[in-house]
Parts: C-alpha cells; sequence; structure tokens
C-alpha cells in the first residue's frame, strides 16, 4: 500500500476525496489516503508547498497563482484532475437582500437582473456593504467581481470585499462584520438555516460550468511519481461516479458530516448534493439539478481554456500584468495529458481536444471523444460573453474598464 | 531607505517628516526607542487567541531580549490593528483560520510599503519543515537579514513545541488519573461481590485483561457497566 497525504478543507466539495478513502476506491488501486483537515488556505497552501502533503483540494486559481508566483513562496503546481464543477451561493442578509427581486426563484434564474438590483441595493444600503469571500485566488472572488462589474459595480471601490476562511462565514454574519458572502456549501446553507441570510446568486447560473476545486499536486513530485499519480486519479475517477449518483446522496452526506470532514448536519449538506437549494429560511427549495457536478459530462477533465480564464480575470483585475509566459504557464498548471495518460485503460470519458470555447454552449452538445461521445452541458456566462482562449486580449477588451 | 541606527523604514511616503499619518512617525521612535534599548529594534507581533501559549512564546522572546512583543487575537478588525503596528515579523499558528484574512492584509497594505514573505529564508528547507511541524507561520518584512530573523524562529519552534508536549503531558495525566478511578471502582465492585483483597482484585483485572488482550481499564470499565445493568453496587 502506497500512502498518500491529502489536505483539504471542510466542504462539500471535498466529497470525491472523502469517498475514495470512505468507500475502499483508494484501498482498490493499492492507496492509503491519509486526510488532513485545515481551516484556511494558506496553511493548506504551505503543506503542499513545503511537502507535509503530497496533495491537496486547491482552489483552482490558487493553484494558478502559486504556480506564478502571486502567494507566497512561489512553486510549479499542476492540476491533473478536477474535484468538481460549481457548487457556490452567494448569500446576503436580509436587510440587504430586501431591495432585490422577492422572488428568489426569479432572483437567482435571471442573475444579470440581479446584478442591477444589488447595484440599486447597494446605494440604499446605508454603508458600503461588506462582502465575505473566501479567498483572492477563489473562482469564488473572480466570479463575483465579475457579477458586480456587470452591473458597473466598482468591486475594489463601491464594496468591501473581506478576506474570511469559510467556517467563519456565519459567524461572522451573526456578529454583524460582513452583511453577506459567497463560499462553497454547506456553509450559504447555514447562513439560510440559521435565518441570518437569503440566497443571491448561484455559482451554476453565473457561469453554468464553473472551474472549482482541483486536485493540486507539486509538479516535481507528480512527475516523480507517476504510477501514484495515475492510481490515485484511477481511485479519484470511481469515487466521483460514485458520488453523483444519487442512489448514495444521503450515504455521502452523512460521511461529510463526520467531525473529522465538513462537521455539519447531513441534512444541510445534501442540499448542495441534491441541487435542492432552499434559498431563503423555511421556504421550499428551489430545484437546481446543475447546482455541483462530481463526474458525469468528463466533470474532472482539466480543460487547460479555463486555466486561460483564471489567468485573463488575473489580468482583468490586475492581480498580474498580461505576459506570453504567463499565459503559458497558466496554461500549463492544468494537465490533461496526464489525466490521459493516467485513465487510458478505464472507461472514463476522454476528450481528444485540451481547450475549448468557454461559455459557448446554451445547450448539451455531444463532442467526440476517442471512444465514444461524452456530452458536455451547457456552460454560458450569465452575461452571454464567450471566453475564446486564443483570444484573450479580445476578450478583455470587451470588458468596460471599472 | 535604511536608518543609521539600520531601521528600515516602514512606509511608502517621504521619512523626512512630510508623511501625513503619525503612526508611520511613531513607529519609526518606538524602533528607535528599542534599538538603543536592546540592540534588536524588531517588533514581534503574535497572533494568537490561546493565552497560554502566547504567554510561553512572548516570555522566552522577552527572556532573549527582544523587548518590543504584542499579543494580538485574531477577532474582529485585528487587521487593521495589525497594520497600524506595523511589525517586522509576525507569528502566528498555523492552524489559526484566520490566516487568509492575514495574508490579504499583507497584499493589499498601503501602510507596509514592503511585502512580508513567510518564513525567513526559502533556501533552508529543514528550519521552514521544522516551524511546519510545530504549527508556526511566520511572516517577515522583505528584507530583514536571515541571520537576524533565524533566532526568533528558532526559539518559536522550540516554545510551540515545548508548549504541545506541555499539552500532551496534561492530557496524558488526565486520562491516567480517569483510568485509575475506573480501575478503582472496578477493584471495590471484586472486592465488595467475590470478597476479594485488593491486591487480588487487582491481580484478577490485570489477568482478565492480558487473557482478553485488552487493556485493564477497558475490562474495568466492562465490569462496571456489567455490574450497574444487574443492579450492583455503584
Amino acid at each position: 500500500m502506497t500512502p498518500i497525504r491529502i489536505a483539504f478543507l471542510g466542504l462539500t466539495d471535498a466529497a470525491v476525496l472523502v469517498a475514495a478513502r470512505e468507500k475502499g476506491f483508494a484501498r482498490a488501486e493499492g492507496l492509503t489516503l491519509d486526510l488532513v483537515k485545515d481551516t484556511s488556505w494558506a496553511t493548506l497552501r504551505d503543506r503542499l508547498v513545503y511537502g507535509q502533503v503530497q496533495a491537496a483540494h486547491m482552489l483552482a486559481p490558487l493553484a494558478v497563482a502559486v504556480t506564478l508566483g502571486l502567494s507566497q513562496q512561489p512553486c510549479a503546481l499542476s492540476a491533473p484532475y478536477k474535484l468538481n464543477v460549481n457548487g457556490n451561493l452567494l448569500v446576503m442578509a436580509p436587510t440587504f437582500a430586501a431591495a432585490l427581486e422577492p422572488d428568489v426563484v426569479a432572483r437567482l434564474c435571471d442573475p444579470l437582473a440581479t446584478a442591477h438590483d444589488f447595484a440599486n441595493a447597494i446605494g440604499l444600503h446605508h454603508r458600503k456593504p461588506v462582502i465575505g469571500v473566501v479567498h483572492r485566488f477563489s473562482s469564488h472572488a473572480l466570479i463575483l467581481r465579475y457579477f458586480l462589474a456587470e452591473a458597473g459595480i466598482d468591486p475594489d471601490r463601491d464594496v468591501v470585499l473581506r478576506i474570511l476562511p469559510p467556517s467563519l462565514m456565519v459567524e461572522a454574519m451573526r456578529a454583524g462584520e460582513i452583511d453577506g458572502f459567497t463560499a462553497g456549501e454547506p456553509w450559504g446553507s447555514a447562513a439560510i438555516e440559521a435565518g441570518l441570510a437569503e440566497a443571491v446568486a448561484v455559482g451554476e447560473r453565473l457561469w453554468q460550468r464553473g472551474v472549482e476545486k482541483v486536485l493540486g499536486l507539486r509538479t516535481d513530485w507528480m512527475e516523480a511519481n507517476p504510477e501514484t499519480v495515475d492510481a490515485l486519479l484511477r481511485a479519484l475517477t470511481k469515487a466521483a461516479i460514485w458520488c453523483d449518483d444519487p442512489a448514495n446522496r444521503a450515504e455521502l452526506a452523512r460521511l461529510l458530516a463526520h467531525p473529522a470532514y465538513v462537521d455539519q448536519p447531513a441534512a444541510l449538506i445534501e442540499r448542495a448534493l441534491t441541487g435542492r437549494i432552499v434559498a431563503r429560511q423555511g421556504e421550499v427549495p428551489v430545484d437546481l439539478p446543475d447546482f455541483l457536478l462530481f463526474a458525469r459530462e468528463a466533470t474532472p477533465f482539466p480543460w487547460q481554456s479555463q486555466a486561460l480564464w483564471i489567468y485573463s480575470q488575473l489580468v482583468r483585475w490586475r492581480m498580474i500584468e498580461a505576459g506570453d509566459d504567463a499565459r503559458a504557464r497558466a496554461a500549463a498548471v492544468f494537465r490533461p495529458d496526464v489525466y490521459r495518460r493516467a485513465l487510458a485503460g478505464s472507461d472514463a470519458p476522454m476528450p481528444g481536444a485540451s481547450m475549448k470555447v468557454e461559455g459557448a454552449l446554451a445547450s448539451p452538445l455531444a463532442i467526440g471523444a476517442p471512444r465514444g461521445a461524452i456530452i458536455l452541458g451547457p456552460d454560458r456566462f450569465f452575461d452571454g460573453r464567450a471566453f475564446d482562449p486564443d483570444r484573450i486580449e479580445d476578450y478583455l477588451a470587451g470588458f468596460a474598464v471599472p | 531607505m535604511r536608518l543609521a541606527s539600520g531601521l528600515r523604514w516602514i512606509g511608502c511616503g517621504d521619512p523626512s517628516g512630510s508623511d501625513p499619518r503619525p503612526h508611520l512617525t511613531f513607529r519609526v521612535l518606538v524602533g528607535i526607542h528599542a534599538a538603543l534599548a536592546k540592540g534588536y529594534g524588531l517588533r514581534i507581533v503574535i497572533i494568537d487567541d490561546s493565552g497560554a501559549r502566547a504567554t510561553v512564546l512572548g516570555e522566552g522572546l522577552r527572556e532573549a531580549g527582544y523587548d518590543d512583543i504584542h499579543v494580538v487575537p485574531p477577532r474582529g478588525a485585528f487587521v487593521a490593528r495589525l497594520e497600524r503596528m506595523a511589525p517586522d515579523v509576525v507569528l502566528m499558528d498555523l492552524g489559526n483560520p484566520s490566516r487568509d484574512t492575514l495574508e490579504e492584509m499583507l497584499a493589499v497594505s498601503r501602510a507596509l510599503a514592503k511585502p512580508i514573505a513567510m518564513f525567513v529564508d526559502q533556501s533552508d528547507d529543514s528550519m521552514i519543515a521544522a516551524a511546519i511541524d510545530a504549527g508556526i507561520s511566520a511572516y517577515v518584512v522583505d528584507g530583514l537579514r536571515k541571520e537576524r530573523v533565524k533566532p526568533i524562529l528558532a526559539l518559536a519552534i522550540r516554545r510551540f513545541n515545548a508548549f504541545a508536549r506541555m499539552q500532551a503531558d496534561l492530557e496524558e495525566a488526565r486520562t491516567q488519573l480517569a483510568d485509575r478511578k475506573t480501575i478503582d471502582r472496578a477493584k471495590a465492585i471484586l472486592m465488595a461481590q467475590r470478597g476479594l483483597s485488593e491486591p487480588d482484585a487487582y491481580a484478577l483485572l490485570r489477568t482478565s485483561a492480558m487473557n482478553q488482550g485488552k487493556k485493564m481499564v477497558d475490562v474495568a470499565a466492562a465490569l462496571i457497566t456489567a455490574s450497574d445493568l444487574l443492579g450492583g453496587t455503584p
């Protein structure tokens, strides 16, 4: 048995790692997974960069940022596997949300209108709203900035973005330190259940197939241990299929509820897994079947165009200067070649291409693949723009400078 | 720029006095005072909400001659307070969930002109490993000479480890006490029910544990449960 230590944060989207360990998928591949729970992305990053763990449940933009030297010690990281797609909520205190569309279904399903309502709500609020965000290099932060800017809100001027780890968000709401937050589940649902907040936007409606957590590895370790990496990816693939199966959701929620993992009630965790989101305390859940994906539509495949979308947003928000070198290094963080090698002998869906135009699909599409066809789900951004990885400058020029 | 005493100006304004932010001037004055007094002139902030650990670490640093030490609990608007203090070294528990909040302040702070990098010397992997094992993260003003920072980190590692050992010893002592109470109660039951002497009751418990491949306290606890269920003496 080969031991692997993997760092994670207590979030519902750590599900694939938890299932790989608890349901024996790792053991079947000759691996012993030791899951190390952390409470901050900084500590998870340090454990990975300084070799205390071999792998991490990582925010995709953080893996890119560490590689580009934007987050403390620079270190080449690789993401050969995506642990999930989507899964985040933006929630705001009821006093702030009172200025938004009161019908929550309409509110969640028309994010463009909600963004403009949000701009008005800022004007009505007694001061700049303070919004909790999990990390500057998170998909949450990048999508929130995109959402706000679309309605003419300058996220660096018109609101205060306050960085807090997901597990502290609910307490910060209770203490009145923040007016709302965006985080991975179950923390949005926990705030809603406590009556402290209501849902304002769901990640799945802002970018229908949004990049979220990846399996982060140090590139040098990954290259030195190809057999272990391949075994791990095979185990995760089986675990992801198990997690996506509706028949297993109740059991998965119970596993995640354990204090060693998410440490929240199973019923709360199950909301994200089933896509039945209670948007306001005591109301009927809203059905969002694509709220959180683990396996279907080749979810784990690391499209390099998604790493480049992250790069484009870092440039957009002036977190890095545009440059050919940085762009190439950002794209190379996502490693479809390793994914293909590891899963070559399996029946995992295997796209032939490594890049695609992001946000171009309004309805499901079957694409050709070396083995049969893959159905890709709709992947549009809420404003209808598409991201062509070959035309990043044009894409960025299309946004008004805040 | 560097002042004659070897202190760096921390801040982005003109050190000649036109800077409108009084706390920066204050910082330099305090720094010079400390430098004259002890020859270190390093402001160290410990971010911690465990009073005991921060005390252990602060005492160690003071004994080593550092006298500009502050403890800030990571609550509420602690980063604003920290920013005003303009520390040279920040020490924080690796397990503290507020590390992301702190790093964000370091990334966007306008008061701290120089970026603050984690740890001492990125080439010194053994010290970094020791710090992570001990559960410490350290942020140091960039450009601070590593020979000035290394002793602080080495001391912090020793104190954190000592504190962890202390906690472990305390926990073990608590467990031992609880175990002894359980065994004493089981012995009392055996003495009352089977008319055994104390040494014989103890020997019987020990033999049963050995025969069953269990710990003595587990056998004792099982005996107490059984006795309670059968309505035996409490």
